[in-house]
């Protein structure tokens, strides 16, 4: 049984599919990158995963459970086990440890020394007094990726990550990813950057107009010479 | 002297009795002021309770004739304060449907009526200050784990000033009313004779220096409501 099992899922918006037969198979530990043009439908599969969204149809199953049929109270079990970080993150009025203990505080835990060393590992130490409204594009980002951090997630939930961001926070938000490898998460990391894609993710699945029309390791994806897909997906870029 | 013909001179003189009656904290202006802060204040807290949640939800959810629910909230802002009073002595008289709580005529049924009264201006300011809260808030709560109640107050801590202002507003109205405070208090001396049905009477009979007293003391509440408001919207 896979750990994460994404079964024909479809989603329409006012008749319109955005996603259609989505199919895959997941385990823990793997980093997924989905790659796919601008409109592919890649927030949109993210927002299902989390359930934020209700699929048309197509089922996801986390263990074995059908996420889907369960009741509010059932999924907000499961979504805790999850976390996603948005293409633009937003911050909550407060100080960036108000913000980063979020997650921790709704759990009723402690926050103490886990945000201490989130915020090390995304590299702005000394920063859980400042308001976090005031901070730079590419600071939100990295206080989003430790406000999911701190939850230690067994799903963890990227969107552009980086897209926003300068080389130099682009290149300290990948390693964080890349730290997360050899671990038990599992993270599903949706990109427009083929770059990243191939540096980060163990398989990769490209999203065209809502289909998934390749899926497998990036060395196969990226080097199968389908260059008609590739270019395709390039144009946009 | 005529009744309801004052010279300048005794309004003048009246304004510096006042004056007098409020420095010297005279036991009747306290207490009346005292009952009134108390009253009004337990009405914007009860109602705060029910009316904030249920704005919250309102504004969350999609429901057929949410629009008109909404519209109709409007239009309730500015509900006839004697209107209410007649329908809450209605409801608390005798034979009316909450007769067996006897309150009517009591502090806690002048409470029931301005919680009736500031309902609608409550239930519309959460729902307008919670509308500018943008989605991705809500999103980013619940993809972090929080529960419905949860996200609902993350969305009011967003817009707490706005929120702390539209208690103001409520506060401000309930304090300043007549209507109810009148037919459902009934102006009994020294349990539910409030500022405005003092001034009321107080002027009626010629009392003008308590009623000067009063109404300055009055203003000033509204007045300081009014700043503090202000602030709140500027931030
Ligand atoms: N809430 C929505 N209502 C209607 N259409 C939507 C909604 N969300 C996304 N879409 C549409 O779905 C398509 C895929 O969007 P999205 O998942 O955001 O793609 P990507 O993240 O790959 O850029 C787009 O055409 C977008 O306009
Ligand atoms: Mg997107």
């Amino acid at each position: 049984m896979a750990f994460l099992e994404l079964e024909a899922l479809g989603k329409a918006y006012g008749g319109v599919d955005v996603l259609q037969g989505i199919s895959i198979n997941l385990s823990r530990g793997e980093i997924l990158g989905i790659i796919g043009p601008t409109g592919s439908g890649k927030t949109t599969l993210l927002r299902l995963v989390n359930l934020l969204e209700a699929p048309s149809c197509g089922n996801i199953r986390l263990e074995g459970l059908t996420l889907n049929d369960l009741t509010e109270k059932e999924k907000l079990l499961a979504r805790r086990r999850m976390a996603m970080v948005f293409q633009r993150p937003v911050m909550f009025k407060g100080s960036v440890q108000e913000n980063v203990s979020y997650g921790l505080k709704i759990r009723g835990k402690k926050d103490q020394q886990i945000v201490k060393s989130a915020l090390e590992a995304v590299n702005l130490s000394g920063y859980e007094s400042r308001d976090a409204s005031c901070l730079s594009g590419g600071e939100m980002q990295r206080i989003a990726l430790a406000r999911a951090l701190v939850l230690q997630p067994e799903i963890l939930l990227l969107d552009e990550p980086t897209a926003n961001l300068d080389p130099k926070s682009a290149a300290a938000i990948d390693r964080i990813i890349q730290s997360l490898v050899g671990q038990s998460t599992l993270v599903i990391l949706a990109t427009h950057n083929m770059l990243q894609c191939k540096r980060l993710a163990s398989r990769v699945a490209v999203l065209m107009k809502g289909r998934m029309v390749a899926v497998g390791k990036p060395e196969e994806v990226f080097d199968l010479r389908q260059e008609h897909l590739m270019s395709e997906i390039a144009v946009p870029w | 002297m005529k009744k309801g013909s004052f010279g300048l001179e005794e309004i003048w003189g009246g304004l510096l009795r006042a004056f007098e009656l409020i420095i010297t904290l005279d036991p009747e202006v306290v207490g009346i002021t005292a009952r009134s802060l108390y009253i009004s204040l337990a009405s914007v807290f009860l109602s705060s309770l029910i009316d904030i949640p249920l704005g919250a939800m309102i504004e969350s959810k999609e429901f057929w004739g949410k629009r008109g629910i909404i519209s109709l909230i409007h239009t309730l802002y500015s509900l006839p304060t004697v209107t209410v009073g007649l329908l809450v002595y209605l409801i608390l008289s005798r034979n009316g449907p909450l007769g067996s709580l006897e309150i009517l005529y009591t502090p806690a049924g002048m409470v029931l009526g301005q919680m009736i009264l500031i309902t609608p201006i409550m239930i519309g300011l959460t729902i307008s200050a919670l509308g500018e809260v943008s989605p991705q808030v809500k999103d980013t709560a619940k993809s972090l784990g929080a529960s419905e109640l949860q996200i609902m107050i993350t969305t009011i801590n967003e817009v707490r000033s706005a929120m702390l202002a539209a208690v103001l507003l409520g506060f401000g109205r309930a304090i300043s009313e007549v209507g109810v405070a009148m037919m459902i208090g009934g102006n009994i001396r020294g349990y539910t004779r409030v500022l405005t049905t003092a001034i009321s009477l107080e002027t009626s009979i010629g009392n003008l220096e308590l009623s000067m007293a009063l109404g300055i003391i009055l203003l000033s509440i509204s007045l300081l409501v009014n700043l503090v408001m202000n602030r709140l919207q500027r931030r």
